[in-house]
């Protein structure tokens, strides 16, 4: 543990770049928070956004983005009725009678907040139940808050690195973002308690030896075990983000920068704010 | 040590008993075999097999809370009938509470046209029964006239008066026709009806828009009326769907429509399979890289994961999301973590200068309080996540509810994999080598 205040820079400087990117850059909240349209469409002659854009607003409706790979073309505008949508079609089929229709998808603004507020409770109640357990766990407050704060610490992150890869990368907050996020709450909290059950261990042992020394051998032991574990993973959702297809890649990034996080935070942080505690106990 | 001999033997025999049950449920149904197989096939989600789900916010407001229930109840009966018209055996009809209102859910698997769909199921269509007028048209006027002019008189019946419309051949002739039925009120409104106008046409306006005008050919008293025409099934089963639409108890109003069509779904199936073979490949190798023999015996053990989880899915049935796969390859990922740690766990037991069998026990006993204290945290998060008891506040949505699903199955299978199941495989297999 002597390399804690590098930990606690590092740490700090996360914390600062995503409450940063999250106060200057903000989120791109899918559909599923704000309501609107998601259309995917295969137009094999390959039109140009212009015409495209041209159809839209032909029926004054503002297509807000539309993306393409290959033939696919991924479009995204307000919500529409079923009247609006046949026009649409009709007015797309004039620039590829080829036109085949993927996917749609449309939610009215009402369900979107419903969804955001879901997503609070959510956290809200997981937090709570997980410091409950741990801190009953190991009948010491210390630990059970510890282990929340890390958590705190990688759901934190873990908005944050989306805040930046929706400013860079276009990525989106939608309903799956928010189960990665709780993946993440449980996987931090899943480390952590491997770690602390190992200073619970040595403790019991020898009761003597002081916490930094105790979470020093007790890091030292699950070192290797951490990273194994995480390697396997990663192992899964590496191939998850590479293969796994256009629908699923930010989830299975968000599950992954969430695991690789619970990893860390639960040697950099929850130990290190641990010890932090157990040291205020004392004097 | 024979009791623990015997006791060891049981346990592979209980292990193999059930890895050979789930293979066998898992087997090909196109293999030649003497016999049959039982077959549950497994069950996908929207997203996966395609298809059309609509949400509809329900305007509740002109029910007390005692009338409610049932009007909801009428409502998705109704709907149910509709849906049905469309001959999909999966599709679903559901009424929920979430934030105070009501909703009513469709989903339609292998549904590939979305208007059709929502055209059918039907906004709050407002059904009027109209009568022709007295006089013919002057024919300078006809050009001009509009159905409103041509149908003047309200019978005053209305879609509330209708309980219910069908399709039914014609005794004679076969030919479909569609039958009308009212409630008692109605009957009384529309003998009046058919007293006044025989041998007149009244027309059956939805929102406006005349659907049929059929004649009266005669007084009808007992509320039943038959509508025949030129009819073939298809159309027969339109207008009766939405001569129905009219008759909705309560208003809906579309807020969601998704659709999905069948080769997208398809495509993210195969990706998410090689993607999950991929990892699994991955993770093999890598644990036998690391821990040699018993990485090889984890992996037998993520085998009997992998045919276990397969079983379940079928046998529960676990309805297949996109999400829910990731759960599954994320719980295949979480699965070895208990063999990680109970390995590494006897390498420093080793370490100690422990015999292997002894550091074997040492190494289950020791990583158990670990393994199960760190899982009993994802089992809180997934429980949370799946909302089994349907709080309101927390999410309902079927994609969130799939991901949580596999996840809680995989964690309890892999912690009877990972513990049980490699426990016993390495008891048998660590102890005789010595002998050897």
């Amino acid at each position: 543990m002597k390399f804690r205040p590098l930990f606690y820079i590092f740490s700090l400087f996360l914390l600062t770049l995503s409450l940063f990117s999250i106060l200057k850059w903000g989120f791109h909240p899918s559909i599923d928070f704000v309501g609107g349209s998601v259309w995917e469409l295969e137009l094999p002659s390959n039109p140009s956004s212009a015409e495209i854009k041209q159809v839209f607003s032909d029926y004054d409706i503002d297509p807000l983005q539309i993306s393409v790979s290959s033939s696919r073309f991924l479009l995204k505008f307000p919500p529409i009725d079923n009247l609006q949508k046949q026009e649409l079609t009709s007015g797309l089929s004039a620039l590829d009678s080829n036109l085949q229709e993927l996917k749609f998808d449309s939610l009215g603004p009402s369900l979107g907040r419903e969804l955001l507020k879901k997503t609070v409770y959510a956290i809200i109640l997981s937090s709570l139940v997980l410091f409950l357990f741990i801190g009953s766990r190991f009948k010491d407050k210390a630990f059970g808050l510890s282990a929340i704060l890390a958590m705190f610490h990688d759901t934190f992150i873990l908005v944050g690195s989306f805040s930046l890869l929706g400013h860079f990368e276009n990525a989106q907050l939608d309903a799956l973002f928010v189960t990665a996020v709780l993946t993440t709450l449980s996987a931090s909290v899943h480390d952590t308690v491997v770690t602390f059950d190992r200073i619970r261990e040595l403790r019991f042992k020898n009761i003597k030896v002081d916490w930094v020394n105790l979470a020093n051998q007790a890091v030292g032991e699950t070192l290797v075990r951490s990273i194994n574990n995480s390697m396997t993973i990663i192992f899964m959702l590496l191939s998850l983000v590479v293969l796994g297809g256009e629908t699923t890649r930010w989830f299975a990034i968000a599950l992954l920068i969430g695991a690789i996080l619970g990893t860390y935070s639960s040697l950099g942080v929850a130990v290190p704010l641990l010890l932090l505690f157990k040291k205020k106990q004392k004097t | 040590m024979i009791p623990q001999n015997k006791k060891n033997q049981r346990n592979l025999l209980i292990i193999s008993l059930i890895f050979l049950f789930c293979l066998f449920l898992n087997l090909p149904t196109s293999l030649p075999l003497p016999f049959k197989i039982p077959h549950f096939p497994l069950k996908y989600g929207l997203d996966l097999a395609g298809g059309a789900s609509l949400t509809y916010e329900i305007d509740s407001s002109a029910f007390d809370s005692t009338s409610l229930p049932s009007a909801l109840e009428a409502l998705k009966a109704n709907i149910e009938k509709r849906v049905n018209l469309f001959g999909l055996s999966e599709a679903s009809v559901q009424t929920s509470v979430q934030s105070g209102s009501h909703r009513l859910t469709v989903d339609l698997p292998g549904m590939d046209n979305l208007s059709t769909s929502i055209e059918l199921i039907g906004q709050t269509a407002q059904l009027k029964f109209m009568a022709e007028s007295d006089q013919p048209l002057p024919p300078e006027a006809t050009a001009t006239a509009t159905f409103a002019d041509v149908f003047p008189h309200d019978t005053g019946l209305t879609g509330s008066h209708l309980l219910r419309s069908s399709v039914q051949p014609n005794p004679n002739t076969s030919q479909p026709e569609v039958l009308l039925e009212f409630n008692s009120d109605g009957a009384t409104l529309f003998q009046k009806a058919t007293q006044n106008y025989l041998n007149k046409r009244i027309a059956i306006f939805l929102d406006d828009m005349p659907i049929t005008f059929p004649v009266v050919q005669s007084v009808i008293a007992d509320g039943r009326a038959v509508i025949n025409g030129n009819f073939d099934s298809q159309s027969a089963q339109t207008l009766s769907a939405q001569l129905n639409a009219g008759a909705l108890p309560l208003p809906i109003k579309l807020i969601q429509q998704q659709q999905i069509t069948a080769t997208l779904g398809q495509d993210s199936i195969n990706k998410g399979l090689l993607a999950g073979l991929v990892g699994l490949f991955l993770v093999c190798l890598f644990m036998v890289g690391n821990y040699g023999f018993l990485g090889l015996i984890a992996n037998l053990g993520l085998l009997i994961y992998a045919f276990i989880t397969l079983t379940l899915y079928r046998l529960i049935p676990v309805t297949l999301t996109f999400p829910g796969i990731v759960g599954f390859i994320l719980s295949v990922g979480m699965a070895v973590d208990s063999n990680i740690l109970i390995f590494e766990r006897y390498k420093e037991e080793i370490r100690f200068g422990k015999d292997k069998h002894f550091a074997l026990e040492l190494a289950f006993g020791r990583a158990w309080d670990s393994i199960k204290d760190a899982n009993t945290c994802t089992i809180i998060t997934a429980l949370i996540l799946f909302n089994p008891l349907n709080f309101s506040f927390l999410n309902s949505s079927g994609l969130v509810r799939g991901f949580a699903l596999t996840l809680l199955l995989g964690i309890l299978v892999g912690l009877f994999t990972g513990v049980y199941v490699t426990r016993n495989l390495l008891r048998i297999l660590i102890r005789r080598k010595p002998n050897q």
